[in-house]
């Protein structure tokens, strides 16, 4: 078991190096493309290098993702306390509004609120991420055994207590599980950007679309579709060191 | 000491304690019984604070609990249930650790009483410790559970059906340990089950409940031979004098009787024998190995060609045993009397069925 996590800890770290070296070889990127598509004049993407559009589109996910899981956590512990308890299906109608409503649709609502660049981009991701984090919490906190949580206040445990040792513990798997969702999802969103001036890895394929360069179109899907992996991998990692014997898959 | 004064406890229309008032002595073990909903567990729950009671009062030790902080009085009280609620999540070291922790108890004196306490209930530290609850049977996830409930020492223990979930062959050792571990402690206990025979094993005083309501708070003794009531009479049963036995120790009962040896000879296991039916063989020990019967001596010339040898183990008791046992022997075994034996399996006597009809005969009157 714990050889086991090693072992995908170990992969993770060489699959991040592989990825640190294909973003940072832009003499690669450059021959390979001109290599298959000769036609093309520009073959990347002139206005930043590949590892300033992984940086910028890495602090779009980090920021919204932060955001996300900073309000999301904490509403899906409030709605299943006695005390929010009445707010929970008002709380889960509103964040699968925020998942069905297109992440385009926030953009154009938020640019003339917000203007153009990374603030309308980053509410979009926010709201657009908040329903896997907000209703994985409350999933894993309603899972948690019934004797377990008896017991814990039976044996003089505050609310407090209750919830940091006993209810997040049972309920972390399934709670960094909707963190993990939302953050891949993010990476995808995050694209969207581009079209608001936001930056990213959104930017070449946006131009590539736009100029009809599928050179452009690689040069930000690649790294994204690995970004992707990358941070699910991680995340699953985290998620797995919170296993412990017996505890349903 | 603890006393309810008149709780009441009402959920919508649901009157689930009904004006109750009961006194539990220092040291002793009350037991809640009575039918499926009937406020067993609600009354338990008011007496930790995790259920505050509509009207009412409970006094430990002479302070209205409501005065105390719901956690300082849960943290010196032991609390057990059915489901047993163990973290799934901690070793078993941990949930034992638990309370100690919330007290703020040093690393090395947390350490002590975990291995102290695996020791009372029976289980090796070394082998249970690092064990999840998963890697559990039943008897062993409900001895920890007890282990908990123990962990800082609590003088009460509020248990809920604590041997409920269990197989009837590991309740019956999880009972006997609970004997042999309060006669050590000497908690206040009060104690939730639905089984009758348990209770009458278990406790000082049963109080049984109907409906929210006190019914009869007595002795085992004394619900069985004068029930208040026809509710008490009825959920008693008809075979009260045989439930009776079980509260009845054999010590008392126990007659000093001969034995012989397999290397005696014929003259003196007849002389042994007497006018009795039969005699019991020991081993050098004093272990008894088998018996002789009567009606064998004239066919042989030594003891050992005439011993009949069962498993001694299935027959003989040792002198902690009740009545009930005995006669449940004697009836197995078809058997009129059964060898007693100490701690070091010595022959020290035996027990007769005239003896236990005289015993049930004594209670009916
Ligand atoms: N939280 C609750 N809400 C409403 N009714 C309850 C609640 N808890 C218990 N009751 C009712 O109170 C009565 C007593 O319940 P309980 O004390 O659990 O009984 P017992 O433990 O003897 O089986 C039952 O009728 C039960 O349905
Ligand atoms: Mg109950």
């Amino acid at each position: 078991m714990k050889e086991h996590r090693m072992r995908r800890w170990v992969l993770l770290a060489l699959f991040s190096g592989l990825f640190i070296a294909v973003i940072s070889s832009t003499g690669l990127w450059e021959t390979t493309l001109r290599f298959l598509f000769p036609q093309e004049s520009q073959v990347l993407h002139p206005r930043a290098s590949l590892i300033v559009l992984v940086m910028e589109h890495l602090s779009l996910v980090a920021i919204s993702s932060s955001l996300t899981i900073l309000i999301g956590l904490p509403i899906g512990i409030w709605v299943t306390r006695p005390g929010g308890r009445n707010f929970l299906p008002l709380v889960t109608d509103l964040t699968s509004f925020g998942q069905t409503f297109p992440p385009v649709a926030v953009l154009a609502l938020a640019v003339p609120m917000l203007g153009f660049g990374l603030p309308p981009t980053i509410a979009a991701l926010f709201l657009y991420g908040l329903l896997p984090v907000v209703r994985n919490t409350i999933a894993g906190l309603s899972a948690v055994p019934p004797g377990s949580l008896e017991t814990a206040y039976g044996m003089g445990m505050s609310q407090w207590q209750a919830l940091f040792r006993v209810e997040i513990p049972l309920s972390a798997r399934i709670i960094l599980a909707g963190v993990r969702t939302s953050v891949v999802i993010n990476i995808g969103t995050a694209m969207i950007g581009a079209v608001i001036g936001a930056g990213g890895l959104g930017s070449p394929i946006i131009a590539g679309l736009v100029q009809d360069n599928l050179a452009f179109i690689l040069e930000g899907a690649i790294p994204a579709a690995m970004l992707a992996i990358l941070a699910d991998q991680l995340l699953a990692n985290i998620e797995g060191s919170f296993a412990y014997p017996g505890q349903s898959p | 000491m603890i006393r309810l004064e008149h709780v009441t406890k009402v959920y919508g229309e649901t009157v689930a304690v009904n004006d109750l008032s009961i006194e539990i002595e220092k040291g002793e073990v009350c037991i809640l019984i009575g039918p499926s909903g009937c406020g067993k567990t609600t009354t338990l729950r008011v007496t930790n604070r995790l259920l505050e009671p509509t009207s009412g009062h409970i006094f430990i030790d002479g302070r209205d609990i409501c005065q105390i902080r719901p956690e300082r009085l849960r943290r010196s009280i032991g609390y057990a249930i059915q489901s047993v609620g163990l973290f799934p999540h901690l070793t078993v070291a941990a949930n034992i650790a638990t309370v100690p922790e919330l007290l703020h108890w040093g690393k090395d004196d947390i350490a002590r009483r975990v291995e102290e306490l695996l020791i009372l209930v029976g289980l090796n530290p070394v082998e249970y410790a690092w064990k999840y609850p998963s890697q559990l049977s039943g008897g062993e996830a409900q001895r920890i559970g007890v282990a908990r409930a123990l962990a800082a020492d609590p003088p009460i223990l509020l248990m809920d059906e604590p041997f409920g979930a269990v197989d009837p062959l590991t309740r019956e050792r999880l009972q006997a340990q609970f004997i042999r571990i309060q006669q050590e402690l000497k908690k206040t206990v009060i104690m939730v089950t639905h089984d009758l025979d348990e209770a009458i094993r278990l406790a000082d005083r049963i109080a049984i409940m109907e409906l929210g309501r006190l019914v009869q708070y007595d002795t085992p003794e004394t619900i069985l031979s004068r029930p208040a009531n026809k509710f008490v009479h009825d959920f008693v049963g008809t075979d009260r004098a045989l439930k009776r036995l079980s509260r009845i120790g054999i010590g008392n009962f126990i007659r000093p009787c001969p034995s012989v040896k397999t290397s005696d000879s014929i003259k003196e296991v007849a002389a042994a024998i007497g006018s009795r039916r039969s005699v019991w063989v020991v081993n050098d020990e004093g272990r008894p190995i088998g018996w002789i019967d009567q009606s064998r001596l004239s066919e042989s010339v030594t003891a050992r060609e005439t011993i009949f040898s069962g498993d001694i183990h299935e027959i003989a008791l040792t002198n902690q045993a009740t009545l009930r046992e005995a006669l449940s022997r004697m009836l197995g075994q078809g058997f009129k009397s059964i060898p007693v034996v100490d701690d070091k399996a010595r022959l020290i006597g035996e027990i007769t069925l005239h003896d236990v009809e005289a015993a049930t005969a004594d209670g009916e009157a």
